[in-house]
């Protein structure tokens, strides 16, 4: 490979990692609560886009002088609007229904739920691709090594990114209702009896999962088109930086998502043909050698 | 005993209608197919298992029947078929090595990530796979006969009702053996299984073998009939499809598969005339439907499973309360 040709490359894969991290912060963070694998995040995923692609595209449209801090609101608008609705539509009104399911009856449950937003997804938006490249325009660039880079690429997504992961943290270690979230995951019984009220913080779990998942796809619209089956594409590279890390692993989801995004960006400059197989690749090789992720903590085995 | 009436009834009745309409006879072959597949996917499912990269298997298959069939266009069609279906065995016999270290989420979702490596592999080498485009075939001569277009499928069709009977039977067959029963012991508790001395691992694999070889029929006797094999045969809709005809059709008797594919059939050309491209939706409803109101399928529900021998293991020995 050309070597001129490398931090281009880490800076793709620094920027993508930022996304895949907040698609597989939500979904790690919705298993370890609740312990089901939400297929239906890469729906979000995809809605998040959208959502945020033709906002952004609505308020260009309108005319006028818009400052650039509008617009980049509204991907959080977008995102945290699909979030809260998605959110509350799947928790309410299916996951919890079959809450003491089988797991895999669970996850065919949300399989289920995501091949019927796919298709809403595609009666709303339609085939073409969706993108809102105006706000990348308006954030500049940056100079490095001698290469040009666009500011909402290079630093933008990896400070949400973090962002989200230091607020993420912050609140399960120091706000009431965090706690309160770690005492659901460790022991839901328990901690119902302890007077939490298990059931709301599952949909609130769910819900700031689903806008993370909302807020990837909302994000990745300014450098990136969407089209139909971007949605299975994240959930099922997602899962394999959330089955690398370990489930439930969030500082291991953010280790494992710099790990595969910069793999995969690599690829793409060396061996494009390999460009989606990398991270599964990845992902195989990790579990072979820890079959449950590179972060998980030993479990006792219950007969 | 009823149930293998049942069977051999269908059976009668498919091939009727394929000789008596003859534009039936490729939606009864496709259909055939996708019972073959779900098939496969229920004895995984016995064991508790879903696997949602099963469509690789198929598309092994397809992909090896185009390959010879290419290579050697005198090649007989019933060749090419079991050439189809050791290249899936091996393939499953390689990947079934590494995930049946794995259970339930990890499982299903190892199994999809493989099949799209593959699906993705096979869509880029354009020079050896012909890429998206995918391999077209002449029609082959078929058990000794050069047939014309119409001989070809009725020929297919007798083939697929043939082995669709045969190994409906033999899988049954399997899930009341000893080893079948202790494929069921994984879902119950697995565990306990490996305290009777037997590994859960080498049962699951050889279950993981029969189900690649009944994936892999299928996707041999569609890529024979279509003359055509494109990477979309091991997309992970194709996958969702086993999936959802298997838990549709419920694993307790292998009659159910064939059930599945029949309503599955019956969804696609509904949702196809309400909703167009957008079908698929119906088939999330169903799916959700299905597990909320009958979890256990069709042949869950039915009284058909008082009619074989075997059945659903009871779920009497749950892990002890407060596990997850």
């Amino acid at each position: 490979m050309n070597l001129d040709l490398l931090p281009l490359a880490l800076a793709d894969g620094f920027s993508y990692a930022g996304l895949l991290f907040l698609v597989a912060l939500g979904l790690t963070l919705i298993f370890g609560v609740m312990g089901i694998l939400n297929v239906a995040h890469g729906a979000m995923y995809a809605f998040g886009g959208y959502a945020a692609a033709s906002l952004v595209q609505a308020i260009v449209n309108r005319g006028g002088e818009v400052p650039s801090v509008v617009l980049v609101l509204a991907l959080f608008v977008a995102a945290i609007v699909v979030g809260v609705v998605l959110g509350c539509l799947l928790e309410i009104g299916l996951l919890r229904r079959v809450q003491d399911k089988d797991p895999v009856l669970q996850l065919l449950i949300t399989f289920g739920a995501f091949l019927i937003l796919d298709d809403v997804q595609l009666l709303i938006w339609g085939g073409t691709p969706y993108s809102a490249s105006e706000i990348t325009g308006r954030l500049g660039t940056i100079e490095l090594f001698g290469a040009t880079f666009t500011a909402y690429q290079l630093v933008f997504i990896p400070l949400v990114a973090l962002l989200a992961y230091g607020t993420l943290q912050y609140f399960l270690r120091y706000t009431r209702v965090g706690r309160q979230v770690v005492a659901v995951t460790h022991n839901a019984e328990v901690a119902t009896a302890l007077g939490i009220h298990a059931k709301r913080i599952r949909l609130v779990t769910f819900i700031v999962g689903a806008i993370l998942g909302a807020l990837g796809g909302a994000l990745s619209v300014p450098n990136t088109s969407l089209v139909p089956g971007v949605g299975t594409d994240m959930i099922v590279l997602s899962f394999s930086v959330v089955a690398t890390a370990g489930l439930g692993q969030i500082t291991g989801a953010l280790i494992a998502a710099l790990m595969i995004g910069m793999a995969r960006s690599l690829a793409v400059y060396t061996f494009p043909e390999f460009e989606v197989v990398v991270p599964y690749l990845i992902m195989v090789l990790v579990l072979l050698i820890r079959p449950y992720g590179l972060f998980t903590v030993a479990q006792a085995r219950k007969i | 005993m009823i149930a293998g009436i049942l069977s051999v009834i269908g059976a009668a009745i498919c091939l009727v209608f394929g000789l008596i309409f003859p534009w039936m006879k490729v939606p009864i072959i496709v259909g055939l197919c996708y019972g073959l597949a779900a098939l496969g996917v229920a004895v995984l499912m016995r064991a508790g298992q879903v696997s949602f990269g099963h469509a690789m298997y198929s598309c092994i298959a397809g992909y090896t029947v185009a390959f010879f069939a290419r290579a050697y266009p005198a090649l007989d069609g019933l060749l090419l078929v079991a050439a189809g279906v050791v290249a899936a065995v091996v393939a499953g016999a390689i990947i079934g090595l590494f995930v049946v270290r794995y259970r339930e989420i990890f499982f299903g979702m190892l199994n999809l990530a493989l099949s799209m490596v593959l699906y993705s592999v096979l869509g880029k080498f354009y020079e050896i796979t012909g890429g998206t485009d995918g391999l077209r075939l002449e029609r082959p001569p078929f058990a000794g006969f050069h047939f014309d277009r119409s001989g070809y499928e009725t020929a297919l069709l007798v083939t697929a009702l043939l082995a669709s009977l045969v190994l409906g039977a033999l899988v049954q067959r399997y899930f009341g053996s000893a080893a079948g029963e202790a494929l069921a012991g994984i879902k119950t508790n697995e565990t306990r299984l490996e305290y009777l001395g037997m590994s859960a691992r080498r049962i699951l694999w050889s279950g993981y073998m029969i189900s690649a070889a009944l994936c892999g029929l299928a996707g041999a006797l569609v890529v024979l009939l279509q003359g055509l094999v494109t990477p979309e045969l091991g997309y992970w809709v194709r996958s969702g499809e086993f999936v959802f005809i298997a838990i549709l059709g419920g694993s307790a008797h292998a009659l159910g598969a064939f059930i599945g594919a029949v309503v599955f059939q019956v969804i696609q050309l509904v949702g196809t005339m309400l909703l167009a491209g957008t079908w698929k939706m119906l088939l999330g409803a169903t799916l959700i439907l299905v597990i909320l109101v009958a979890p256990t399928g069709i042949t869950g529900v039915l009284p058909i499973k008082r009619w074989g021998k075997s059945r659903e293991p009871k779920i009497s020995l749950q892990p002890i309360a407060g596990e997850r």
